[in-house]
C-alpha cells in the first residue's frame, strides 16, 4: 500500500505538497471518482428545492447576525444548557480544551473513551492529548475510523478516508482492525457493503461497553439550549445515547440563536453535504438527556480572531458541509492533504491561515491554492465569498522581492500619464525585439502562454493622430 | 481572568461598531396544510426503507406478516404503543420496563414504534420519546425498526417538522436505515443503526 500521504509534513509550502500530491495517479482517481459523484448528487437534491436561493439567503442573514451578537448568544446558550442540567466548560485553547475534556474523563475513572467524528476535536490533537493521558479515543465514523487505523491523516471535511479506495479500505481494515479490538473477518473482500459490515462487528462490542463518549455539534442553539449532531451511520447515536456520560466540544462559532433557524440549515447542510434531501440520523438533546452526564466545552481556539477581521469573518459563517471542496478543481487534484491542515481545500485555505496566522511558509502559500474560479462561493450554502478572502489574505501575505520590485516599477509607471505614454511609444519601436520567450526563470510563465503581442501604436496616440477616427 | 470573560471579552472587541444584518426569511415556511402521503410514502423508499400502506383495520395484520417475514420472534414494544397492534402471535412483546441493558438490546430482534412527526418531502421520520416510542436507545441497537405513522403525524416540509417539535425532548430524525457514504463517496445502507427500517403509514 502506499505511505506517501502520513506525516506529510506541514512547513512546505502548497505547491510542493501539490506537487507530490498530482504525481500520485490512485490518489487522482480516487478523488476523481468521489467527488465527481457527490458533485452529482448535490446538484440533484439542490435543484430539487425551489427555494434553495431564498434559504441560503437566509442562513447566511442568520449566522452573520449571530456573530454580530455571539457574546449575547453564546451567555444564552450556557444558561440554558446549565438551565437543562448540563455544565458548560470554556476553553480559549486548544492546550485548555484538551485539559478540560481529560479532566472530565479522568473524573469518571475511565481510560477508554467513543467518539463521534467532529472536526473541533481534530483541529485541537485532542485524541493525542488524551493518549498522554493513558485515555484511549476510539474514533467510530466509519472514514474516521479507516484513518486511525491507518495511522493516516484526514484529507477532508465530511469524508477523512476519501484518498482511500476500497482495496486500500480493506487492506487497511485486514492488517489493522486487531490492534484495537475485534479483527478483521478473515475473508474480509473490497465489496463497500462487506467493509460496512466488518466496521459495525468491530465496533458493536464497544459501543455497549464504553461509558463516555466525545462529540462536536452541528448547530448549539441559545435559545433553548438543545445540540444537534447530523449523521449517517448510527455511531453518532451509539455514541451519544448509549454512554453515562457525554462530553461535547463545539466552536464558538456553532451557535444559533433559535430553536426555529434549524428549518433553514436542517435543508441546506444535508443538501450541501452529502447530497441527500436529509442525512439518516439526526439528533437533538438539551442538558442531561435521560439521565446522562453532559458537558458542554466551549472553543474559541484563534476564532475570535477570525472574527476581528472585517474580511475574513465571513469564514466563521461555515457549517462544514466540504461542498466548496467537492467543487473545487484544485482540491481535486491535489487531495486535502497538501494543504497540511484539517481544514483542507478553499475553506481551509482561508480558515487556516486566519486561525493559525501566517507565520509559516505554508500558511503564507495556501491563499494561493486557488485558481479563483468562483465555484466554491457559488456552492456554499452560507455564501461565503471565498474568493474575496483568498484575495484579501494575498495582499496581506509577504510577496518575494522581484514580484514587489515588480508591482513597484509598475505602480510608478502607471502612476502619471505621461510616464505610460513613454513607455508605450518605446514599447512600440522596440516591438520586434520582444522575444517570445521570456529569459532565465521567467521563462516559465511563457512556457504555457503567449506573451501578448505589443502594438505599434497606443490606443491614445491613434486617437490623437486621426482624432477618433476621423481623420 | 477567567477563560470565561476572556473569550467575551474577546468577541465584544472584535465586535465593536459593527453593524447588525437582517434576517429575510423568503423561503417556504410552515404550512397548515397536511403532508402528501404518496410523496411521503416515496421519499421513504428511496432511502431503501420498507414502506406499506395500510387502513387501521389491517395495522395488526400488516406488523404481524412483517414480524413473521423476517423471523423476529422477540421484539421491543415501548410504553404506549397500541397493544392491538404489537398482539402478532408467536412474538414475544418485550417492555423497556425496568430498563433494558444496552447488550439486551443488542439480542432482540426487532423494536415497533409510533413516531410524533413524520416529513413528506424529505422523508424522514421524527422520534421524541413520547408514548409509543420509548428512550432514544429503543429505535437504534436492535438491527430492525418498525416504525407505525399514522398519516395525520406527516406534515409537508422541515420547517413544518420543527414547528412542531418540542425541543425539550430527545429527539431522533431517522430518514432511512443507517447508512454511509464514507467509501467512495457511494451510499451503502446497513452500518450501526437498523439495517432494516420497515414503515407502516396508517390513512
Amino acid at each position: 500500500m502506499s505511505v506517501t500521504f502520513l506525516g506529510m509534513p506541514a512547513d512546505r509550502p502548497f505547491p510542493r505538497n501539490a506537487a507530490r500530491a498530482v504525481r500520485d495517479s490512485q490518489l487522482r482517481f480516487n478523488l476523481r471518482k468521489a467527488t465527481g459523484t457527490i458533485r452529482a448528487r448535490r446538484a440533484g437534491v439542490v435543484a430539487e428545492a425551489p427555494d434553495w436561493a431564498e434559504l441560503r439567503e437566509a442562513g447566511k442573514a442568520i449566522k452573520e447576525h449571530t456573530l454580530r451578537n455571539l457574546d449575547r448568544y453564546l451567555v444564552q446558550l450556557e444558561e440554558a444548557v446549565t438551565a437543562a442540567g448540563g455544565r458548560v466548560h470554556w476553553a480559549a485553547g486548544a492546550a485548555e480544551a484538551n485539559r478540560i475534556v481529560a479532566d472530565l474523563v479522568k473524573a469518571t475513572g475511565e481510560t477508554e473513551v467513543v467518539k463521534v467524528k467532529s472536526m473541533a476535536t481534530q483541529e485541537i490533537g485532542l485524541n493525542e492529548a488524551l493518549l498522554e493521558h493513558g485515555i484511549t479515543a476510539y474514533e467510530t465514523d466509519l472514514a474516521e475510523l479507516i484513518v486511525q487505523l491507518g495511522d493516516d491523516r484526514p484529507s477532508h471535511i465530511l469524508v477523512p478516508a476519501i484518498h482511500r479506495n476500497r482495496a486500500e479500505i480493506r487492506e487497511v481494515f485486514a492488517e489493522h482492525m486487531s490492534g484495537w479490538g475485534r479483527p478483521a473477518p478473515d475473508d474480509l473482500t473490497d465489496d463497500p457493503a462487506a467493509l460496512a459490515e466488518a466496521a459495525r462487528l468491530h465496533l458493536r462490542e464497544r459501543f455497549l461497553k464504553t461509558k463516555v463518549a466525545i462529540s462536536g455539534a452541528n448547530f448549539a442553539i441559545a435559545e433553548t439550549g438543545t445540540m444537534v449532531v447530523l449523521e449517517s451511520e448510527g455511531n453518532g447515536r451509539m455514541c451519544l445515547t448509549l454512554p453515562r456520560t457525554l462530553i461535547s466540544v463545539v466552536g464558538i462559532e456553532k451557535v444559533l440563536p433559535s430553536w426555529r433557524d434549524l428549518e433553514v440549515f436542517l435543508q441546506l447542510l444535508p443538501r450541501s453535504s452529502t447530497g441527500e434531501r436529509m442525512n439518516p440520523y439526526t439528533s437533538m438533546w438539551t442538558g442531561a438527556a435521560e439521565g446522562q452526564e453532559f458537558h458542554l466545552v466551549l472553543l474559541d481556539n484563534g476564532r475570535t480572531g477570525v472574527l476581528a477581521d472585517e474580511v475574513g469573518r465571513q469564514a466563521l459563517r461555515c457549517i462544514r458541509c466540504s461542498a466548496c471542496l467537492n467543487v473545487c478543481p484544485v482540491y481535486e487534484r491535489t487531495g486535502g492533504h497538501a494543504y497540511g491542515s484539517v481544514y483542507p481545500g478553499p475553506i481551509g485555505a482561508i480558515l487556516t491561515p486566519q486561525l493559525r496566522g501566517m507565520g509559516s511558509e505554508l500558511d503564507r502559500s495556501l491563499p494561493y491554492a486557488s485558481s479563483l474560479c468562483g465555484a466554491c462561493y457559488e456552492v456554499c450554502p452560507v455564501a461565503i465569498d471565498i474568493p474575496s478572502v483568498l484575495v484579501d489574505l494575498r495582499s496581506r501575505a509577504r510577496h518575494s522581492w522581484p514580484e514587489r520590485a515588480g508591482m513597484a516599477a509598475a505602480g510608478w509607471v502607471f502612476e502619471r500619464q505621461g510616464r505610460l505614454a513613454a513607455l508605450q511609444r518605446a514599447g512600440g519601436r522596440l516591438r520586434r525585439f520582444v522575444p517570445r520567450r521570456l529569459p532565465g526563470p521567467l521563462g516559465r510563465w511563457t512556457d504555457t502562454r503567449d506573451l501578448p503581442e505589443v502594438p505599434r501604436e497606443s490606443f491614445r496616440d491613434w486617437w490623437d493622430r486621426t482624432d477618433g477616427g476621423r481623420r | 481572568m477567567s477563560s470565561r470573560d476572556l473569550i467575551l471579552n474577546r468577541v465584544r472587541r472584535a465586535l465593536a461598531g459593527v453593524p447588525d444584518v437582517e434576517i429575510a426569511r423568503a423561503y417556504r415556511g410552515p404550512t397548515s396544510a397536511p403532508g402528501d402521503i404518496r410523496l411521503f410514502e416515496q421519499r421513504v423508499r428511496d432511502y431503501r426503507a420498507v414502506v406499506h400502506v395500510v387502513d387501521e383495520a389491517g395495522v395488526a395484520d400488516r406488523v404481524a406478516r412483517s414480524l413473521a417475514g423476517r423471523g423476529a420472534r422477540r421484539v421491543v414494544v415501548p410504553a404506549g404503543f397500541p397493544s392491538a397492534w404489537s398482539a402478532a402471535e408467536g412474538v414475544a412483546a418485550i417492555a423497556d420496563d425496568p430498563p433494558l441493558s444496552a447488550a439486551g438490546l443488542d439480542e432482540v430482534d426487532g423494536v415497533l414504534t409510533t413516531c410524533a412527526v413524520a416529513i413528506a418531502e424529505t422523508g424522514t421520520i421524527v422520534l421524541d420519546a413520547g408514548p409509543g416510542q420509548g428512550r432514544r436507545a429503543l429505535s437504534l441497537v436492535p438491527d430492525y425498526h418498525l416504525c407505525v405513522v399514522r398519516a395525520a403525524r406527516i406534515v409537508a416540509g422541515v420547517p413544518d417538522a420543527v414547528a412542531r417539535l418540542d425541543p425539550t425532548r430527545p429527539l431522533t430524525w431517522i430518514s432511512g436505515p443507517s447508512a454511509t457514504s464514507d467509501i467512495e463517496l457511494n451510499r451503502i445502507e446497513g452500518v450501526h443503526g437498523p439495517r432494516t427500517l420497515e414503515v407502516l403509514i396508517v390513512t
